[in-house]
């Protein structure tokens, strides 16, 4: 219920964000408070190295990171779901193929992989959308392929085929409508793995050097040397966002998780 | 045993073929992705030039008689780049191998104690806390700590240094150097101590958890044998297992850990060099970091598995 709650507060900053704040807000030249100011009336969470208001930045940051969370998460969740009821459907040396390519990302840890990609393809926000979606998708892959096993050998299933129903018959009219409250629980439960991973790609200088996403903004911070000033009006704010909206993510998926499959109730 | 060994070694093929051709696979100048914003000398653009138009194979072929060469240069620094790798492993084992071992220790025994009483006030409160950590950028982590305990603020004065292994001018081989690296040690390892303790300890209270329902248990309670002793003696072995073969399988995630601490805390191993070659880009050290943290989360992983089967007897077919 707190997850909603919190949620609910997050997403409609973003929406009304490009409404109630002027595009004046993020232009440097038109900045006008001072440097690293500690908040005060007129600028609630204080003024970054540049002289702009943190909590404007921080409500377009949100636009940001859901954005790019729930586009990497679904790019990352049609991978996943495909790859794993295939796999977990076929037999044989394809199934073994698409194993080895779900084994092969999990065992990749992902941050460096991450790097190389997100080197090789640039620093845009699309381009971090793809390189979140490609290394995120091998968990739900393996939990779905894990849970097509379990329904391909319900006698339905066995039925169904000797009437004569073909793989892609079986796999969207039978398994799909199966697994999909599993696919919904563990969506949820992605997009607070995938704002993380955000979060991080943009901390780095992966992302949109522009956009003020929070990690981005987490970047500057550290870049413009607010830690060694004591601004933590500058830290404190953005993380503390990431952190609300990752578990508020975390506890509605976990409660789908609980009504979904009471077995794997945590 | 020999298939995990082989198919580790197939993972690994994959990872050595996929930092090869990755970069080469682009669309556009390879030479400018190496030359980016830099002045290159111009005959040295010719010699590379040279080599990249021999045919894809033989420059793989070439690659794979010594992925090790020595002679791959860092394109920012201009030397080696297994030189400076080697050079920045070990304050990285350091860091991480104190991490790792704390976070077990702690991690653990909040699992237990959680995971022995579930639903009581220490599980709540220890279950709480362990997810909003587990819910933390790492790096935002160390960026608070950094801003409170060394620079100072909300009235507690900074004791901690603000970053790096060793104040200047100290000497490391000491002890009293020891003790500087010591207290350099501090900050970034409570960091990564924090962040990774919430993942073991969730894990260890739901294997003790599942555990606490076995039937053997109730015979050992049936037999008169104390609570504590049925729990130390029957439950925590057992569910010990799938915690620490988690610990080995979680290398992916301290080595992500690894990267963004360092480069908060100016620690300089591994995780900065990664950091200081974004900034390049570094092609030829980022490839052969990309290679070295593969390497050891394949080790690590193999291992997990072959350890599994050592200590539990019900997996051996």
């Amino acid at each position: 219920m707190t997850g909603v709650v919190i949620l609910a507060i997050f997403i409609a900053t973003a929406i009304l964000a490009p409404i109630l704040i002027p595009d004046a807000a993020l232009d440097v030249t038109k900045a006008d408070g001072g440097r690293f100011e500690g908040p005060s009336f007129s600028y609630p969470l204080g003024t970054d190295e540049s002289g702009r208001s943190i909590l404007l930045l921080l409500a377009w940051g949100t636009r940001i990171s859901l954005t790019v969370g729930i586009a990497a998460t679904i790019i990352s969740m049609v991978l996943g779901t495909a790859f794993g009821i295939a796999a977990g459907h076929f037999r044989g040396a394809g199934s073994h193929a698409l194993v080895g390519v779900t084994d092969w990302f999990l065992v990749i840890p992902f941050l460096p992989l991450a790097i190389v990609l997100a080197t090789v393809l640039g620093p845009s926000t699309t381009n971090l959308i793809i390189v979140i979606g490609i290394t995120s998708w091998a968990g739900t892959a393996r939990l779905i392929r894990a849970q097509t096993l379990s329904i391909e050998g319900r006698p339905y299933l066995e039925r169904s085929k000797a009437l004569g129903a073909g793989n892609w018959y079986q796999m969207s009219r039978h398994v799909l409508p199966n697994v999909f409250p599993l696919v919904l629980a563990n969506t949820t439960l992605t997009v607070a793995i995938v704002i993380l991973s955000e979060t991080t790609l943009s901390f780095l200088g992966l992302g949109d050097p522009q956009a003020p996403s929070w990690g981005a903004l987490l970047d500057r911070a550290f870049s413009s040397g607010a830690v060694s000033r004591g601004a933590w009006w500058y830290v404190l704010p953005p993380g503390i966002c990431v952190v609300l909206v990752v578990l508020a993510f975390t506890l509605v998926g976990r409660a789908m998780e609980r009504i979904v499959d009471p077995r794997r109730a945590s | 045993m020999g298939s995990k060994v082989l198919r580790a070694f197939i993972t690994l093929a994959f990872v050595v073929m996929f930092n090869f051709f990755l970069f080469r696979m682009l669309p556009g100048d390879p030479i400018g992705l190496y030359a980016r914003g830099r002045n290159q000398d111009p005959e040295q653009l010719v010699e590379l030039r040279r080599a990249l138009n021999k045919p894809l194979l033989e420059q793989f072929i070439t690659y794979l008689r010594n992925p090790f060469d020595s002679t791959i240069d860092s394109t920012r620094f201009s030397r080696p780049v297994w030189e400076m790798i080697g050079e920045r492993v070990w304050p990285t084992l350091l860091l991480l191998g104190t991490a790792i071992l704390l976070a077990s220790l702690i991690g653990i025994w909040i699992g237990i104690r959680a995971g022995w009483k579930p639903g009581g006030r220490f599980d709540r409160m220890s279950t709480g806390t362990t997810l909003i950590l587990y819910s933390m950028p790492e790096f935002w982590l160390g960026m608070m700590l950094l801003i409170v305990f060394s620079v100072g603020a909300f009235g507690i004065p900074g004791m901690f240094p603000v970053g790096g292994i060793s104040s200047p001018g100290v000497d490391t081989s000491g002890p009293m150097g020891w003790l500087n690296v010591l207290w350099h040690l501090v900050l970034p390892c409570t960091t990564l101590v924090l962040i990774y303790l919430a993942d073991y300890a969730l894990v260890m209270r739901a294997s003790l958890i599942d555990e606490r329902k076995q039937e053997y248990l109730t015979l050992a309670r049936a037999k008169g044998l104390r609570d504590t002793m049925v729990r130390k003696r029957h439950a925590v072995p057992n569910a010990l297992l799938p915690t620490v073969t988690l610990i080995f399988l979680s290398l992916g995630f301290v080595v992500t850990g690894a990267i963004t601490v360092e480069t908060v805390f100016s620690w300089p191993g591994l995780g900065l060099l990664t950091y200081e070659a974004l900034r390049g880009p570094d092609i030829p050290l980022l490839q052969a970091i990309f290679l070295m943290f593969s390497i050891a989360v394949i080790v690590a992983n193999l291992i997990a598995e072959l350890l599994y089967v050592v200590f539990d007897p019900r997996v051996r077919s």
